[in-house]
């Protein structure tokens, strides 16, 4: 599973996500620890029987060596651990390292595990600050640009080159919010109309307190393996087709195109791998930091032409009954936001549709699904496919 | 938490020392002609170390903005308007536009740069709107 052509020779063996939410009686690196343990379990193994860790740093707790901390922590000496740091993209960068270490002999095994706690252990202004320190220390930082404001800049320039409005950003929000409102983990669960979102509190114009998305605790892990090794476990295995990275700048005021990101290039490279177009895919499940990021994924990975995302959005096509179902346990918007575990908290939901066990969300025929992540100010970006086993 | 001020490595001094003096420089690559922004050891089209510092004009436009309502720390007092400004030399950079009505804003619009001391030592470009270069005397 990466750009170099292991599609279809991996497999997703277990899963495990921590409560969500306001979690205040663990740390991160105990929510890091329960995960890692759960998945193990969830996977039908035991910690002998895997020999990888890849973990990414957390904001709340830093740890110097942080997957050799957690492994540490539960007495574990894998063969390969290794902490990975691409943002809010390290969560399937980390599952592509997995694959290629998998690959390369250096483990059998590996779990991917992540955990934050931006909410309850960390102050609302030490993780405002925290976060826009990803901000040029000399050249954006001393302006005081909040993370909501980068984004805000994307927002007004696809406004401004596209006709884009600020309702169809606030649909973006509106339909992670119908969805978690079926999910009972949901941090935030009450149905919410666009007039709600455009009335909510301005943060950085034109971006409303609901187009951004939560502070929240939370951890998620999962069992990568070769798929002739993936057969005996309790769960249908589900299959990595593709795998793309993008790469385009670090900060937003070096950005050679504010309004079409460098999802293109991982969509792309991850279509190709597998195979697959857009038409192809049954389930969207995209980064949705704020409603501007989801719009342009929706466009930059080819579900609707340059520009079209918020009639897209508009349509109503995302939400539940629409026939491009997306981010089904709410997204960032609405489900649980961590900081960089974020979107392993796309891929969980994904092998949860794909298991059949999604209660009352659960999605029909779920045979594919695309699963994106970002880190940075849409800098750098992920995407992988999965499609279920038959 | 104070306000974030740059400390400058010495490739970067020149720059904050013009931005003290009320001038804003920028590096020409004399390799292959391209104007940079931020200043660096190196080109970022051609890579080269060849890099010389001149005088820029100090107009942009506004490639896209925003309003924060709220403030990254208590150190900033909100509203003030973050913005990319797309400077005549070519590069663009990030900036703000004070003594601005946030409703006459737009994308495309004209700015001149001006300077604000940040601290003692270091004094940052900022950006005022500047109607004349729009082809209209009336301003805000
Ligand atoms: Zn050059």
């Amino acid at each position: 599973m990466s750009v170099s052509g292991l599609g279809g020779e991996f497999a997703l063996i277990g899963m495990a996500e921590s409560a969500v939410g306001i979690v205040p009686d663990k740390s991160p690196r105990e929510l890091c620890v329960q995960v890692t343990l759960d998945a193990i379990k969830d996977a039908g193994l035991t910690l002998a029987e895997v020999d990888g860790l890849i973990t990414c740093n957390a904001f709340a707790e830093p740890i110097m060596y942080h997957a050799e901390a957690v492994a540490e922590y539960i007495g574990w000496q894998p063969r390969h651990c290794v902490t990975v740091n691409t943002g809010g993209g390290t969560t399937f960068m980390a599952l592509n390292m997995a694959a290629a270490a998998i690959q390369a002999g250096m483990a059998d095994t590996i779990v991917v595990a992540m955990a934050d706690s931006l909410r309850s252990f960390m102050s609302r202004e030490q993780a405002m600050v925290v976060q826009s320190s990803s901000g040029h220390p000399h050249y954006e930082q001393p302006y005081g640009p909040t993370v909501p404001a980068y984004y805000a800049l994307i927002a007004r320039a696809h406004m401004d080159q596209f006709g884009t409005t600020e309702a169809q950003f606030a649909e973006a929000a509106v339909s992670c919010r119908a969805w978690a409102s079926q999910h009972p983990k949901a941090q935030k669960r009450d149905p919410i109309s666009v007039e709600d979102v455009m009335n909510s509190r301005a943060i950085a114009d034109p971006l409303k307190v609901l187009d951004c998305s939560l502070v929240s605790d939370g951890g998620a892990a999962v069992v990568i393996t070769q798929k002739d090794r993936a057969k005996d476990g309790p769960h249908k295995p589900v299959t990595l087709l593709g795998y793309g990275e993008g790469h385009a700048y670090e900060h937003i005021s070096q950005a050679k195109d504010l309004t079409t990101s460098a999802a293109a290039q991982s969509g792309r490279a991850a279509y190709a791998e597998a195979g697959l177009t857009p038409d192809d895919i049954d389930l969207l499940q995209l980064y949705d930091c704020f409603t501007p990021a989801l719009l342009i994924q929706i466009e930059d990975l080819g579900f609707c032409g340059k520009g079209e995302g918020g009639a897209w959005l508009a349509s109503g096509i995302s939400r539940p009954g629409g026939g491009k179902p997306m981010n089904t346990h709410g997204g960032m918007l609405s489900y649980c936001h961590p900081g960089n575990p974020g979107a392993m908290f796309g891929l969980t939901e994904a092998m949860t549709q794909m298991r059949g066990n999604a209660g009352e969300r659960q999605l029909p025929n779920m045979r594919t699904a695309l699963c994106h992540a970002q880190g940075g100010i849409m800098s750098s970006h992920a995407t992988i496919i999965l499609g279920a086993e038959d | 938490m104070a306000k974030p001020i740059p400390r400058p490595t010495p490739t970067e001094q020149p720059f904050y020392d013009a931005c003290s003096e009320g001038k804003l420089v920028l590096q020409h690559c004399q390799h292959c002609g391209h104007v940079l922004f931020y200043p660096r050891t190196h080109c970022d089209a051609c890579q080269s170390d060849q890099l010389a510092w001149e005088d820029a004009s100090g107009a942009g436009t506004i490639a896209s903005y925003t309003v924060v309502r709220r403030g990254v720390s208590t150190d900033f007092e909100a509203p003030y308007v973050i913005a990319l400004i797309d400077l005549a030399e070519g590069p663009r950079m990030m900036s703000q536009i004070i003594d601005a009505d946030p409703d006459a804003l737009a994308v495309g619009l004209s700015v001149k740069v001006d300077f604000a001391a940040w601290s003692e030592d270091i004094t940052l470009p900022v950006f005022r709107l500047h109607p004349a270069l729009d082809g209209g005397g009336a301003g805000p």
